[in-house]
């Protein structure tokens, strides 16, 4: 489908600069408007974990790290919607106390708005158009509670993966399988006390790993830690995960494709009743689809 | 290639088909370290079904412009507590206009005395809620500003209408 006039003269006036077109850019991609860009090289970082551990405040210190060195920074901050009341309480830019400081910062609050299979449809078209206007560093910020919000990290091509200490969630993760795409690994709040044993757990639960991620301990309160990760950010070799993170790209946009389906509740209800089984409903999901 | 994105938020997914989601700032202007009402009313219009994004406190009226902007927030509301809005409110409605965005509705609450108010609207602020006020009628001015919009009405921060919710 051919993008409209107005979709095509928002895109325009983006690429040439003006950050309101960029944002209105973004809310049309957000809801369903199809932008047509050519794939972009792009920098992009996904930086997920359990809620609470201090991801969108990390962000807050990367973009006064990039900024400070003459990049533009640009954040996608993913929060989940109420799926009682369709809306959002978008909070994280509260916490990156960067977020409004200028020109070279742009900072966009995104809520999952419960569609079947995440935001990962749109994703990576953001990226693309951010990375066509001129954002050299453009990070996604998702909570990592469940599969589908982590996926949206694998749209990235670098994933930190944030902890606290005490916490112990991520060798929880280690069954939920997020911790097999991170690249980097940060304990953060290394000012409280057991945050060292915390990393130090991590380090060796990923011991027997062949290429197993640089744990770092850092605190984003006073920027402790902070500078030799951003280091080993931007070094991080990650081709090693590439498959992996491609894979997760796949089966996201796959489970999109499964869950929009216009036959998905007719077979449902003949699952539900026993009429076929699940190999059938499988068989006749993607018979239909072509 | 992804197939093709729904267009509005899942059916069922909203309490009424009445309430119609909308994005909306609640920000904190000025040194002002109170934001226990911001924070009911960011807390309400989510339940309500919108999209608030919350600001946290003490921001220049230059960031809470640039945070309207960078969101494409429809609705920017401002809670000010500290006496200082007769100087932080205009600031904001002029940023506003300068940066082309006179389509935002805007609308105001805390402790603002009745001798400021119509002052505040003829700036543009559309609603003016004090101490006491239900959350349920800031959900209904909300509902009120989506069915003016409908009908073609303006209700932007800078668009001319003389309609205020009182």
């Amino acid at each position: 489908m051919a993008m409209g006039v107005n979709e095509e003269q928002i895109l325009r006036s983006a690429l040439q600069g003006s950050r309101r077109d960029l944002s209105r850019l973004l809310s049309l991609i957000e809801s369903g408007h199809e932008i047509t860009i050519p794939s972009q090289k792009s920098w992009t970082l996904g930086v997920t974990g359990p809620p609470g551990v201090g991801k969108s405040s990390l962000i807050g210190n990367f973009v006064n790290y990039w900024s400070s060195r003459g990049d533009k920074v640009a954040v996608l901050a993913v929060d989940p919607s109420s799926p009682k009341s369709g809306g959002a309480l978008l909070g994280d830019r509260m916490r990156m106390t960067s977020a409004d400081s200028g020109d070279s910062v742009f900072v966009r609050s995104l809520a999952t708005r419960n569609h079947p299979g995440g935001l990962s449809a749109y994703i990576s078209i953001m990226i693309d158009c951010l990375a066509a206007c001129g954002w050299d560093r453009i990070v996604i910020e998702t909570v990592g509670s469940g599969q589908s919000d982590y996926r949206i990290a694998a749209f990235a091509d670098r994933i930190l993966l944030v902890d606290g200490p005490d916490r112990g969630d991520i060798v929880q993760a280690e069954k939920a399988g997020i911790i097999e795409l991170a690249d980097i690994i940060a304990v953060n709040k290394s000012d409280m006390e057991g945050s060292e044993q915390a990393a130090e757990t991590i380090r060796s639960s990923l011991s027997m790993d062949e290429n197993p991620p640089t744990v770092h301990l850092v605190c984003s309160h006073d920027g402790s830690g902070v500078d030799a990760m951003m280091k080993d950010i931007e070094n991080c070799i990650y081709e090693a995960r590439c498959r992996l993170r491609a894979r997760e790209r796949l089966i996201s946009a796959w489970d999109f494709r499964l869950l929009r389906h216009p036959e998905l509740n007719r077979v449902l209800d003949l699952l539900e009743t026993g009429s076929i089984t699940v190999e059938e409903a499988v068989k006749s999901l993607s018979k239909s689809e072509e | 290639m992804l197939p093709q994105p729904p267009n509005r938020l899942l059916e069922g997914s909203r309490l009424s088909a009445s309430i119609v989601e909308m994005k909306v700032i609640i920000a904190k202007p000025g040194l002002d370290g109170h934001d226990r009402g911001a924070k009911v009313i960011a807390r309400a219009l989510r339940d309500g079904g919108h999209e608030v994004v919350y600001t946290g406190l003490r921001k220049t009226p230059a960031e809470i412009v640039r945070a309207t902007m960078d969101e494409d927030a429809a609705a920017l509301g401002l809670s000010t507590l500290s006496g200082a809005h007769d100087v932080l409110i205009p600031a904001i409605c002029q940023g506003l206009l300068d940066e082309g965005l006179s389509g935002i509705l805007v609308f105001a609450g805390g402790i603002i005395p009745a001798s400021d108010r119509s002052a505040l609207h003829d700036l543009g602020i559309r609603a003016i809620f004090g101490p006491g006020t239900k959350t349920s009628e800031i959900l209904d001015f909300l509902n009120e500003v989506s069915s003016r919009k409908d009908s073609g009405e303006p209700v932007g921060v800078g668009e001319s209408s003389q309609w205020r919710w009182e």
